[in-house]
């Protein structure tokens, strides 16, 4: 508490010091306008404030623009060179893709072309092959009838001569060759021979 | 009590000297000019010294010069428009100016010459004069419409026409006691406090509680400086801001 109450009392004491030295002879001293250097002191304020403002404006200023200026294209160069730079690499990625499609699709073409004349090959040769086969069976069945029908002919012939033979030694005459051949016809053809 | 009291001369510290000796005191060259030369100094440094090393990726010192160009120019395109580029210096070097100004006067036995009114006044007289002239050099007498509002009604023109005449010329008057009264109101309290902690510290009827409690006024003074950076940025940045405000009101009316 103590402290506190001081502090009060002295910032009261201090009021009235500066009350006093306001009515007194003194004041604040940026009001004494009678004071040669308060005069003067505008005076070198507007000649330092003029000198401060040209150098500023065409010497120091231009030179902090110029730093900010030249981050500001080398920014935005690197940001083009980037863009170019991923621009050529989407290019080649599409260029690869492209390419590897067409390879693709060639090699697809070419299995595709590989099956199907091999497929027409083999087809043909079935196609040879099967021909010959059924060239060879026409010929061999050709060849069985002939020789079936020779073999019908040579029997008609032994059955006609041995009916011949065994009426002439059973009978002692010699057999009607006609009916001989008549009845050896109908029996073969009873026995479906004929 | 009394005695002690007496000893705060807290507006002691505004008084003008001459600085640079004989050859200063012979021109009347005072330490508040000395002060303003050097913030001049400093600015002009910051921006050639930070703009040198024109790296891509900036230095602490770059970072700061390219910091406050970039955000003065940002203000002055924001708040006037495209047209804001053509006062960008102007506002960058008042700017600067008040800003650095505030923050050498914090510095022990430096002075602070925004804290003299006739200082902050010549700035806003500065700014006001520049834009009236752009105001008059754009539009020409048309500017004068500014002073009565369209759609307002004509009957009500003697009471519009000179409470606005009146708030324009107020401009300067209030864009000039904010800044000194805010300066001197801090440095006033930085002066006080500090003689509390000297007048409690060889207090005879404290004694040792004293040395003790002058903690306290100490404490006020630090918590005060960082106050005290706070309100150099502000006020400077509100000078700054207004006077962008009045450009964009001289360039575009209404």
């Amino acid at each position: 508490m103590r402290p506190i109450g001081l502090l009060t009392a002295a910032a009261l004491s201090f009021l009235t010091s500066v009350a006093l030295a306001a009515e007194g002879k003194e004041g604040m001293p940026q009001l004494d306008f009678k004071n040669v250097l308060l005069k003067s002191q505008i005076v070198w304020l507007v000649i330092i404030f003029v000198v401060l403002y040209i150098l500023l404006s065409r010497w120091a200023l231009p030179k902090v623009g110029a730093v900010l200026e030249k981050r500001a294209a080398t920014i935005a160069g690197d940001l083009d060179a980037a863009r170019q730079a991923k621009g050529a690499a989407d290019a080649a990625v599409a260029e690869l893709t492209a390419k590897t499609r067409e390879a693709h699709a060639g090699a697809q073409a070419e299995i595709a072309g590989a099956v199907d004349a091999a497929k027409a090959a083999a087809a043909a040769q079935t196609a040879t092959l099967t021909a010959r086969l059924d060239a060879q069976l026409a010929e061999a069945e050709g060849r069985i009838n002939a020789a079936r029908a020779a073999a019908m002919g040579a029997l008609r012939q032994v059955a006609s001569d041995t009916a011949g033979v065994v009426v002439s030694r059973l009978t002692g005459v010699a057999a009607n060759a006609a009916a001989v051949d008549a009845a050896v016809g109908s029996a073969l053809s009873a026995r479906g021979l004929g | 009590m009394a005695a002690e009291a007496h000893a705060i001369d807290a507006l002691g510290q505004f008084k003008l000297t001459t600085a640079l000796g004989p050859i200063g005191a012979s021109v009347n060259f005072t330490q508040s000019n000395l002060m303003m030369v050097i913030s001049g100094l400093l600015i002009l440094g910051l921006m050639v010294l930070g703009a040198r090393p024109q790296a891509v990726v900036p230095g602490r010192l770059q970072a700061l010069a390219e910091m406050a160009y970039e955000g003065i120019r940002k203000m002055c395109i924001e708040q006037i428009g495209e047209e804001g580029k053509a006062f960008f210096p102007f506002v960058f070097t008042l700017f600067m100016f008040v800003l650095i100004g505030n923050l050498l006067g914090l510095l022990p036995f430096s002075f602070t010459y925004t804290s003299h009114i006739a200082v902050t006044l010549t700035l806003a007289l500065t700014v006001i004069v520049l834009v009236t002239i752009v105001a008059l050099k754009i539009h020409g007498l048309h500017f004068f419409s500014y002073f009565f509002p369209p759609g307002a009604p004509v009957l009500l023109a003697p009471i519009i026409v000179p409470v606005e005449i009146i708030s324009y010329l107020s401009r300067p008057v209030s864009l000039s006691i904010r800044l000194f009264a805010n300066m001197v109101a801090g440095h006033v309290m930085f002066e006080v406090f500090a003689s509390f902690i000297l007048m409690m510290a060889a207090s005879h009827a404290l004694g040792s509680f004293g040395v003790v409690g002058a903690v306290g006024p100490m404490a006020l003074n630090v918590a005060l400086m960082g106050f005290e950076l706070l309100v150099a940025f502000l006020q400077a940045y509100v000078f700054a801001i207004l006077t962008c405000i009045y450009l964009h009101d001289a360039v575009h009316l209404h």
